[in-house]
């Protein structure tokens, strides 16, 4: 946890302690008074439309003006062409698309172009823009809602993929993404929505690549990411109640992902679970696993361990959807087996 | 249709002249040198289509803003694409304009205005969206053209751009260039519109379709287009009738092309044509035109072999321009 949470009591923490939808908005609004150049757009993003779907844009096109905060229609392409288009003239482009899985009808701005343009040019043009998006399972949002596509987009060079867990995070984290020369894809957990956190003091940014130790312990590091950690410090308490002592590592930013943090984590702990909720086969856990057996390949005492969403597409039924996604008690459950 | 009755003048004629010579010289020497074995690279032909980027971009600036796709290097050039830099990056060389990375279908030289080109067909229109966006918010009075082909037309991006662009009033110039095929297919087995200037209708944007060989009219919807945008007014679309003289990349056969359509658009080569009349006309004399033509060819054979003789790229090179920074191996 960062010193400036640490410092303070946690009464004042408690009445200071904002939304994870606050915190993103705070984020928007500083970076957009202290640079003229950040702009805001995507579906519904202005207040005559509400400022998004779930508020977290609401104000800004009230202070900002409807110039630098545009609602748009409904058309993903249209969206990432202007931001990309934009960014690349000098402005620095927030694009929210709504939910993670509308990003598919745009892979092509993102994958071919985003991401791919600075180093098609030669260095001579760059793509600095960040796109915003909500996803998680556990709302019964069904197959089309829902999907955690991280690992696709951290396939892809030229991108950076970031996951906040925390208020806190995100709002550090997303002002570092909209400073960052590269596009970087923002990942919001819905569920994560109402959580509550102390903010980072205004305008601090948390750099992009470094993971962050939760939760310290000695006998198995967890490492996860946005909501995920969440649930992973809630299975480490239930871990500890069965005498296994969790390290949680957050790895806040899936790529470039903190290879040193985890390295560091797994050479004290000797084991490893890695746990999030996008599809486990082919999923970021496989890279991680792949480098940790072959930088700790003697020092692993149990080979390690995923946990990660089925392979199946994100169910409607709560109780489907519920086995579909990890949760604190299967993490528990796979950190003390590895354990033992 | 058009607001304006001005044509080009005398001196802006032998301009579009100059750059179609110069358009028509390079793909020449481009088909040459890849049939010669001295290049291996997928290539585009716009062999016939030369009066488009010519007759429009004499309308430009350095300052404005170009989008274009594969088929493109005659629109670049037309817009001050450096001859050297473009043959070594054609050549996949470190000299090249993007250092050998992005290659014939991806080369980029912002100094002329060159943003984006994009082997994906219809994706120069969202992101010409944005750079005109970015003009719009700076009221620095620049002018994007995004050039696509026929093909593009029927793919969504199409839709969502010039619909984006007509609600935000953007400062953008839309130009089809119609050569009648969508990589090997007809336009009338895959085009709904009789017209594709027509769509802009739906867009509620000036729709303009001329015959994209012939300079005069080129220029005249141009110079409405990019004046529209310029004062503030909103995009347009202008639809090009031209035809391409090769196939879809050089070296496919080209069976699906009707010979003799194909042989009658290239007895009508808009090239020689336009020659014939600035001599017919008193406009140029042979003399000035042949000097022209030859001042070019050198110039591109003394590219070819610049860029020939350059070095390859350092294969440490995949590492830097992935990110801004240099990454590890």
């Amino acid at each position: 946890m960062s010193t400036i949470e640490a410092k303070v009591p946690a009464a004042d923490q408690a009445a200071r302690a904002v939304t994870m939808i606050e915190a993103i908005n705070r984020a928007l609004t500083d970076a957009m008074e202290e640079n003229d150049k950040v702009l805001v757009l995507g579906e519904d993003v202005a207040d005559p439309e509400d400022g998004g779907i779930v508020g977290i844009t609401r104000g800004l096109s009230t202070r900002f003006g409807e110039k630098r905060v545009k609602s748009t229609p409904i058309s993903e392409q249209a969206i990432l062409g202007a931001a990309i288009g934009a960014s690349m003239a000098g402005w620095r482009p927030v694009a929210e698309i709504m939910l993670m899985n509308f990003t598919t009808v745009a892979m092509d701005m993102i994958v071919n172009h985003a991401a791919k343009l600075r180093f098609m040019s030669g260095g001579q043009t760059s793509v600095p823009i960040v796109v915003r998006t909500m996803t998680g399972a556990g709302i019964s949002s069904g197959g089309q809602h829902s999907d955690h596509l991280e690992a696709w987009f951290a396939h892809t060079a030229g991108l950076r993929v970031v996951t906040p867990a925390t208020p806190h995070d995100a709002y550090g984290l997303l002002l570092s993404c909209i400073d960052d020369p590269d596009p970087c894809i923002f990942v919001e957990n819905i569920l994560t929505f109402g959580h509550k956190g102390v903010l980072p003091a205004k305008g601090m940014r948390i750099p992009l690549g470094k993971a962050n130790v939760m939760r310290g312990g000695s006998d198995v590091t967890i490492v996860a990411m946005s909501r995920m950690s969440i649930e992973a410090v809630a299975a480490a308490e239930i871990a500890q109640q069965q005498g296994v002592s969790c390290e949680v590592v957050d790895l806040r930013t899936v790529s470039p992902w903190d290879e040193a943090a985890v390295l560091e984590s797994v050479a004290k702990t000797k084991r490893l679970l890695i746990v999030h909720e996008g599809v486990k086969r082919f999923g970021i856990g496989a890279e991680i696993a792949a480098t940790v057996s072959r930088e700790l390949f003697g020092t692993l005492t149990k080979p390690v361990e995923r946990l990660g969403g089925a392979f199946a597409p994100v169910p409607f039924s709560r109780t489907l959807e519920a086995a579909f996604v990890p949760d604190a008690a299967r993490i528990a459950q796979a950190a003390v087996i590895l354990a033992g | 249709m058009l607001k304006n009755d001005l044509g080009p003048d005398q001196e802006t004629r032998l301009e579009i002249f100059r750059r179609m010579a110069l358009l028509k010289l390079n793909d020449e020497q481009a088909r040459k040198v890849i049939r010669s074995g001295r290049l291996l690279m997928p290539y585009y032909s716009y062999r016939g289509q030369e009066v488009i980027p010519a007759a429009i971009s004499v309308n430009l600036t350095d300052d404005d803003y170009i989008c274009t796709i594969y088929r493109g290097i005659h629109d670049m050039l037309a817009k001050g694409l450096p001859l050297k830099e473009l043959w070594a990056e054609i050549a996949g060389r470190a000299t090249g304009i993007c250092k050998g990375k992005g290659g014939p279908m991806h080369l980029t030289h912002p100094e002329k205005g060159i943003m984006v080109t994009t082997g994906i067909v219809g994706s120069s229109m969202p992101i010409a969206n944005g750079l005109a966006w970015a003009s719009q918010l700076a009221e620095d009075g620049r002018v994007t053209v995004a050039y696509f082909g026929d093909g593009a037309s029927n793919i969504g991006a199409f839709h969502e751009a010039l619909n984006m662009a007509s609600i935000w009033k953007l400062p953008v110039v839309f130009v089809c260039q119609n050569n009648h095929f969508g990589e090997h297919t007809a336009y009338h087995k895959t085009t709904s519109a009789h017209r594709i200037a027509d769509r802009s209708a739906s867009y509620e944007m000036p729709g303009h379709h001329v015959d994209g060989n012939d300079p005069d009219a080129v220029y005249a919807a141009a110079r409405e287009a990019i004046d529209r945008a310029r004062a503030g007014e909103g995009p347009s679309l202008i639809e090009a009738i031209t035809y391409r003289f090769h196939g879809h990349v050089f070296g496919d056969a080209d069976s699906y092309m009707d010979p003799a359509v194909k042989q009658a658009a290239i007895d009508a080569d808009p090239y020689p044509r336009f020659r014939a009349e600035l001599i017919a006309s008193g406009e140029a004399s042979e003399d000035e035109l042949a000097a022209i033509e030859t001042g070019f060819a050198a110039k591109i054979e003394e590219a070819t072999a610049y860029a020939l003789a350059s070095p390859f790229p350092d294969p440490e090179e995949l590492r830097r321009d992935v990110y801004a920074e240099e990454i590890e191996a």
